[in-house]
């Protein structure tokens, strides 16, 4: 047998030329099978806010079903890291649990990168621990600052150094990490400065690490978006929180679509934004994908657990994309006014 | 076809082929470079006693502090479990497989113990979280649902055909002649194992062991899913706490961007667990080249 | 009791600990597809594997995942085969005149043996960033690729030890050059093995997670990758995103995608055994 026999009678696929073109035939077969060979539509991209993430998540995908051959991605890099991204241009839209801060409207400034805020629902943070806990029946704001507040690194780490009558257990805690947009608002208001925490807790920017984490420790605590709550009810104990206020609601409330909507749920309650690239709105994909968030976007607010926003406010915020109206409409101390007074004041 | 010209394709297929050769050191000083870059601007910002020596990691807290060590701790304990399971049960394998087991046995075994060794370590994550933990919780009461010990134990179990099969070849290693010479001075299987055999084999199996080490201490899937997210100095292995690939993990969930001293923090702690196991890799082959001229 | 008698004893000690030891390896093993069997068989049907990711765990499905292990794994394929078997044949055929040669093959096993998420930080690093690819297909194949290339250039070098001597020395008595008796003795000798080594460090790739999330791969990514600078996303990341949800139903979406990934793990290396033993001359 001669060299050229030789070579020749191993089977096709395993002489290097052979096995490599069906490897990348196969690939190709794939491709064409997977996205219909719909080309040039762009993808587009979504980062941001963990609580944000089951809206955006569900109306991506009504979107993309209604819609065959538009691609949505949604990532969960916590509000500060997806303003970062935006303001560098990486991304289309930025969910975003609190509004925009000082130095991120500079970055976005210095970038050229302009943006357009829009409310999109309400949430109340939902404080909460494991079903097994019998303790702690209320807790005040004050209590809540007791137990987050920087001071309490290394000092306040079991129950009984809360409340003297609570066990004497060790106290874990989960929350969000310093991304979350849910942690600088949860720290604002209970802490009184914004990032101003402890740091020995688990922190993850992924809020369904956090429900795994208190779900399975009797001795845990853990804050985090209503809508991580509803739809782990049965593993969770919610805490209701009594912000000593008779005006709007006496005693302790549980956050609940209710409350959050009437606002007796305070002080956690708060609107939950998507800010939006004008330049991005030019793709006629991006332009429908906003457009469906704000019009089929309230049903499936509710249907995640959040509070939508009221029609008015809705028709408020649909304006403001039409007029592409940029910059924030916060500043000046008004972080806490209602949306229906932002959204009119604001206009241009 | 002149020969010249015949002769300059050889050559130049020679240098092709030897480019690919040396993709791999351009590999390793692209590690070594991408690493030091960031790493080095990290100590810009960072002074490098307070980041091996510090014992509180906030990196990205309010009160920011740069310590390492609680993160170590977390990589060491659950090393530690993991190598007390798959330490004393690989060496037992392999000394079952190599000096008890019939050779029908061997040829079935073998096998099943590699795809232990082939799962991928997601797989065993969701096992640690799911399976393990849950059923230790039943046992040990106060165990937090992330811990190091589910993981840990997990881990032993996957590094074990790693320890067992490199022992084993150690344990083949030695020479038939001293087992030989113990059986004709009247020694058991037993005394002739564990007095003759392994200490021969001990540098080859010693640096089984440090090679299994150094897989547990870069392995990243099973402790990202079943370890936890809390930083902490402690040896206390049944509460949540990060290991230094977690942490690089978590970071990179939220793909930080570049230039900011948390994208620096990833690259920092990635610096030192290539320098750590760097070492022991270096340990384990000089161990085992030891191994191989004693009996070669 | 006798000294003879006890040693004995701890004979058949050393022997029951021995076999106990491993066993614990078999029934662990054992345990673990037992529970992921039992969490996720009943999770396996034609949908699951052509649906796209979704909030709704029923509807769930790992078709972009698996569309995108097969785009990123056959990049893999092609970056790593042809560097890697190009430096095993430099290796082992031309190199054996030890200075670069011995040097380049200590790089090679100190490469082996490093962590995976290193090698996502290299990707993230220099691919994503410095070179500018973006979290792409191609960026995580190149990542990958770096990753197994190290595992195939060693088993590719074991396949050509393997060749005897005698083929070579019969080519050169014939007249042939270094190359072609490379290229048309040794390589189609070779190849079988080489081809089982290549299928093994895939597979490997393959369960891969740290470094694809290092560079970037998103986890919510609801369509299949269209060209090589499309985000992706792979079946073990699937699997991870899946985990970390508490829901019951996503954890069986977690198992039946664990199945198929063990499933596609098993016919990879069920092909790699079958070539082995085919061609074993």
């Amino acid at each position: 047998m001669n060299k050229e026999d030789r070579a020749s009678s191993l089977p096709f696929i395993s002489r290097p030329p052979g096995a490599l073109f069906v490897l990348v035939l196969f690939a190709g077969l794939w491709a064409c099978g997977g996205s219909g060979g719909e080309g040039a539509m762009s993808v587009i991209t979504v980062d941001g806010s963990s609580t944000v993430f089951p809206i955006a998540e569900a109306v991506a995908e009504e979107y993309q079903l209604a819609n065959p051959g538009t691609r949505v991605t949604v990532g969960v890099s916590g509000t500060g890291g997806g303003f970062k991204k935006f303001c560098a241009g990486e991304i289309d839209i930025s969910d975003a649990s609190r509004p925009i801060k000082d130095v991120e409207v500079a970055a976005c400034a210095e970038a050229g990168i302009e943006f357009i805020e829009l409310p999109i629902a309400y949430d109340g943070i939902s404080v909460v621990t494991h079903p097994s806990n019998d303790w702690v029946g209320t807790l005040t704001p004050a209590d809540l600052k007791r137990i987050w507040e920087p001071a309490a690194q290394g000092e306040i780490t079991r129950w009984n150094q809360v409340k003297p009558g609570w066990p004497d257990q060790e106290l874990r805690l989960f929350g969000p990490g310093v991304d979350s947009g849910t942690f600088d608002y949860f720290t604002q208001v209970i802490v009184g400065n914004e990032g101003a925490s402890r740091g020995d807790f688990t922190s993850s920017e992924d809020d369904n690490v956090l429900v795994q984490g208190v779900s399975t420790d009797e001795l845990a605590m853990g804050f985090f978006g209503y809508a991580y709550y509803e739809e782990n009810q049965d593993r969770l104990n919610l805490v209701a929180i009594d912000d000593e206020d008779d005006a709007n609601g006496a005693g302790a409330i549980e956050p609940s679509p209710d409350t959050v909507r009437d606002g007796t749920y305070q002080p956690l309650s708060r609107p939950v934004y998507i800010y939006v690239n004008p330049s991005a709105l030019d793709r006629p994909e991006v332009a429908g994908f906003v457009g469906y968030f704000l019009n089929e976007g309230a049903s499936l607010v509710r249907e995640v657990g959040y509070v939508p926003l009221t029609d008015q406010e809705y028709a408020l915020v649909e304006q403001r994309v039409e007029d592409r109206v940029t910059g924030t409409m916060y500043g000046h101390g008004n972080e806490m006014a209602s949306l229906s007074s932002l959204l009119t004041g604001a206009g241009h | 076809m002149t020969r010249s010209w015949r002769a300059r394709i050889e050559r130049l297929i020679e240098s092709v082929l030897f480019a690919c050769a040396a993709l791999s050191i351009v590999v390793t000083l692209g590690i070594i470079s991408v690493l030091a870059v960031e790493t080095l601007q990290f100590f810009r910002e960072v002074s490098p006693v307070d980041f091996l020596f510090g014992t509180v990691w906030t990196p990205l807290f309010f009160q920011k502090s740069f310590g390492v060590l609680p993160l170590v701790s977390g990589t060491l304990l659950v090393s530690v479990i993991a190598m007390s399971v798959a330490g004393p049960a690989g060496l037992l394998t392999a000394i079952y497989l190599s000096e008890y087991a019939p050779a029908r046995v061997r040829r079935v075994v073998k096998p099943i113990l590699e795809v232990l060794a082939g799962v991928p370590t997601v797989v065993y994550g969701y096992f640690a979280l799911l399976f393990v933990t849950p059923l230790l919780q039943q046992v040990i009461p106060g165990l937090s649902g992330f811990n190091a010990l589910s993981p840990g134990l997990v881990m032993g179990i996957m590094i074990l055909p790693m320890v067992s099969s490199l022992s084993e070849d150690a344990l083949r290693g030695v020479p038939g002649g001293l087992r030989e010479a113990a059986y004709a001075l009247g020694a058991t299987k037993m005394q002739t194992t564990l007095r003759v055999v392994l200490p021969a084999a001990l540098s080859g199996i010693s640096a089984a062991g440090i090679l299994a080490v150094s897989r547990a201490i870069g392995e990243t899937m099973i402790v990202t899913i079943a370890a936890g997210q809390q930083p902490r100095l402690t040896a206390n292995p049944l509460v949540s706490i990060e290991t230094m690939t977690a942490y690089i993990v978590q970071v990179s969930l939220g793909d930080t961007p570049t230039g900011t001293l948390a994208y620096r923090t990833i690259f920092a702690v990635g610096m030192l667990l290539f320098v750590s196991t760097f070492l022991l890799n270096l340990v384990s082959n000089w161990l085992r080249e030891r191994f191989r001229e004693e009996y070669a | 009791m006798t000294r003879r008698l006890r040693n004995q004893l701890l004979d058949h000690l050393l022997h029951g600990a021995g076999l106990g030891a491993t066993l614990l390896g078999l029934v662990v093993l054992g345990a673990l597809l037992f529970d992921i069997f039992s969490d996720g068989l009943g999770r396996i049907s034609w949908e699951f594997l052509t649906s796209f990711p979704s909030r709704r765990a029923e509807n769930a499905g790992v078709y972009a995942a698996l569309a995108g292990t097969v785009w990123v794994i056959s990049l893999t394929a092609l970056f790593a085969v042809p560097i890697g078997i190009g430096a095993a044949i430099y290796l082992e055929e031309y190199g054996k005149r030890g200075g670069w040669s011995r040097v380049i093959e200590i790089n090679i096993a100190n490469l082996a043996g490093v962590p995976s998420v290193i090698y996502g930080l290299l990707g993230l690093g220099l691919l994503v960033r410095t070179l500018a690819l973006g979290r792409s297909v191609i960026a995580g194949a190149a990542t990958l690729a770096l990753l197994v290339l190290p595992v195939v250039i060693l088993s590719s070098r074991e396949a050509l030890r393997a060749v005897s001597p005698s083929l070579r020395e019969a080519s050169y008595a014939l007249g042939a050059t270094k190359w072609q008796t490379i290229w048309y003795q040794v390589l189609p000798v070779a190849l079988p093995g080489m081809l089982t080594g290549m299928i093994l460090a895939l597979s490997r790739a393959i369960g891969e997670t740290a470094p694809l999330i290092t560079i970037g791969a998103l986890t919510y990514v609801p369509f299949a990758p269209d060209g090589l600078w499309s985000p992706f996303t792979v079946l073990p990341i699937q699997v991870f995103n899946w985990v970390s949800r508490p829901q019951e139903a996503f954890l069986e979406n977690a198992a039946a995608g664990i199945i198929v990934l063990l499933a596609l793990l098993l016919v990879m290396n069920g092909t790699a055994a079958w070539l082995r033993d085919r061609f074993q001359q």
